[in-house]
């Protein structure tokens, strides 16, 4: 009870000061929702309202050019795991990403390993591996589908020298998703480079030195001991990058292949992309969508994760 | 003998890196080989890279005049240009907001940005595309951009920024009188400057070559982005007049190669920056 013993003037002082410092809070804080209304309103507008509609959609047989649908409960669902096109897609994919996923990542490790340790030509060798990072998918993929044609491309030229009878890369169902993923990989390999660049720089030279001491000579002993498990937490981040990317896949689909030959191409978004804006079918797309987005979903969690732990380390 | 050794190893090193990159940049050396060599000697394949007979003008000709090539590379430009503005306009403030004021809704705000980082364009594309019919607003500049007005992964970029930031900065400037907005535009933007470049990097090339969006909402050239064009061109030529394409694909792959070439360490800064925390 101190504040009777101050004179008078000092509480009533204080309290204006108290005031004074709510009103400015209250002022800060209408301040920050003016500055953030326009993202919060945009966030609503275009992420979760549209996400919450694909949900809704997915539950009827909403077609486009037809005003009335009825709410039909899982039947997409239902009708999704039977239809062939739809399970060929989901397996399309996997085998996609299951090619795309190991060689990307590990060619852009490898590439940034021998930029890393080569002082030569180093900024040469960084750009030239980008570039396709840089350049327009489709327009590449044009290039490749001449680079790969079965019979005046360059790449069959090359095989037919060597006494070997090129495939027909795009044309046939053995060979076109290996071809669109080698593609992928091309594309792929500069963005995982420069991730896995920066990962190195940031390994304390230290480390190397008290390896050596405690015996590591080699390069490889180097590698095991110091290098793979501190680019750890970089190799599983551009490892799920790699796969969120790869499951993706839809320029070089449409450019190329559209799904063909005889849906050895077909691919999730592909599949959707048919359903939905040539077909119609918004109700049955939308169910499509729905286990697309589930993949992400668990894919994006294991990222977080990933992220959380370097957010630790560094 | 250990010289030598570690010689050859240097060599073994710079033989592979260069093998490597010449594969990398073969795509790019038979675009250009096969946009100088005229139909006939496509079509004989031989493997031979300089052309006989030049033909990189008539093929560039045609792909100028089959295609509105000015058209296609300004709507690039337009959509671009339009969806970088907007979501620095809008994420900046917002993420200001988060990081520096005394903002309750802050917390909500950062679900709300994760939430946003994890659904992509083609898991909101059908609704959207639904609403743009409905509104009657396909084949338009708004409709190829407005879905991408708002870049949760800018305000998350631009937060992590922000935060770093000393608060000294902006209690100098409210002592000098400034309201929040001129903060905003006149101590946050200019000392934030790397992290827009690194941004407006990752927009414009996710923009530039973007298909999905722009097949999904454009049916005509008049509004089509280089992508979309490209895929016309092919259409309207039966795919087979390879010189063509390839000249074609020259002059769209070109501008943003060319600007990657010119400002190659803002580039790779800015893709792993943007890379990192994405």
């Amino acid at each position: 009870m101190h504040e009777t013993a101050i004179p008078n003037l000092l509480p009533a002082a204080r309290t204006t000061a108290r005031q004074a410092a709510i009103r400015a809070a209250k002022r800060e804080e209408r301040v920050a929702w003016q500055l953030a209304a326009p993202a919060i309103l945009l966030i609503i507008v275009l992420i979760l309202l549209p996400t919450l509609a694909v949900f809704v959609f997915s539950l009827t047989n909403y077609e486009l050019g037809y005003d009335d649908f009825q709410f039909i409960g899982l039947d997409n669902y239902i009708e999704l795991f039977a239809d062939r096109t739809f399970l060929i897609s989901l397996k399309n994919t996997a085998v996609y990403t299951a090619i795309v996923t190991p060689f990307s990542v590990f060619i852009g490790l490898g590439v940034a390993l021998l930029i890393e340790s080569e002082t030569r030509g180093r900024a040469f060798f960084r750009t030239v591996y980008f570039l396709p990072v840089a350049s327009l998918l489709v327009a590449m993929a044009t290039v490749f589908q001449y680079l790969l044609h079965p019979t005046i491309g360059p790449v069959n030229a090359m095989l037919s020298m060597l006494g070997i009878a090129g495939p027909n890369w795009l044309g046939s169902s053995s060979t076109v998703l290996i071809s669109l993923a080698i593609i992928g990989i091309w594309q792929s390999v500069g963005f995982n480079m420069v991730l896995f660049l920066a990962g190195l720089t940031a390994i304390p030279r230290e480390l190397y030195a008290a390896a050596e001491v405690d015996g590591a000579k080699g390069s490889w002993e180097r590698f095991r001991l110091v290098t793979w498990p501190m680019l750890g937490p970089t190799t599983l981040f551009v490892a799920t990058i790699s796969v969120i990317n790869a499951v993706k896949v839809f320029e070089t689909v449409k450019t190329l292949t559209e799904g063909g030959p005889n849906k050895a191409s077909e691919v999730l978004l592909w599949t959707i992309y048919q359903e939905g804006f040539v077909y119609l079918r918004v109700g049955y797309a939308s169910a499509m969508t729905v286990i697309f987005l589930a993949f992400l979903i668990v894919l994006m969690l294991v990222q977080y994760r990933v992220l959380d732990r370097r957010v630790h380390y560094t | 003998m250990k010289n030598t050794a570690l010689f050859s190893m240097r060599n073994l090193r710079l033989g592979v890196l260069s093998a490597g990159a010449l594969v990398f940049l073969a795509p790019y050396i038979w675009m250009i080989s096969t946009a100088a060599k005229s139909r006939e000697e496509i079509f004989s394949s031989s493997l031979t890279l300089l052309p006989q007979h030049w033909a990189l003008w008539e093929n560039l000709a045609k792909a100028l005049t089959r295609v509105p090539m000015g058209q296609l590379l300004w709507n690039g430009l337009v959509v671009c240009g339009l969806i970088f503005f907007f979501q620095v306009v809008i994420a900046i403030p917002c993420a200001y907001a988060m990081a520096k004021l005394k903002f309750r809704a802050a917390r909500t705000m950062m679900t709300l940005v994760m939430l946003g980082l994890l659904i992509p364009i083609h898991a909101t594309a059908l609704p959207i595309y639904v609403a743009l019919n409905k509104a009657g607003m396909l084949n338009s500049y708004f409709a190829l951009s407005a879905p991408f007005f708002i870049s949760v992964f800018g305000i998350f970029l631009f937060l992590q920024f922000f935060r770093a930031m000393p608060d000294d900065l902006i209690s100098a400037a409210r002592l000098d009188g400034m309201s929040e907005l001129a903060i905003v535009n006149r101590v946050i933007v200019p000392n934030a400057w790397p992290a827009v470049t690194a941004f407006a990097i990752f927009s414009v090339v996710a923009h530039w070559n973007d298909l999905f969006w722009p097949l999904i909402v454009i049916t005509g050239s008049e509004r089509a982005t280089p992508p979309l064009g490209l895929l016309f061109f092919r259409a309207a030529e039966a795919g087979d007049d390879y010189g063509a394409l390839m000249a074609a694909t020259l002059i769209i792959t070109l501008p943003l190669v060319a600007a990657f070439l010119l400002a190659q360490r803002r580039f790779i800064e800015g893709i792993t920056l943007t890379g990192l925390k994405g």
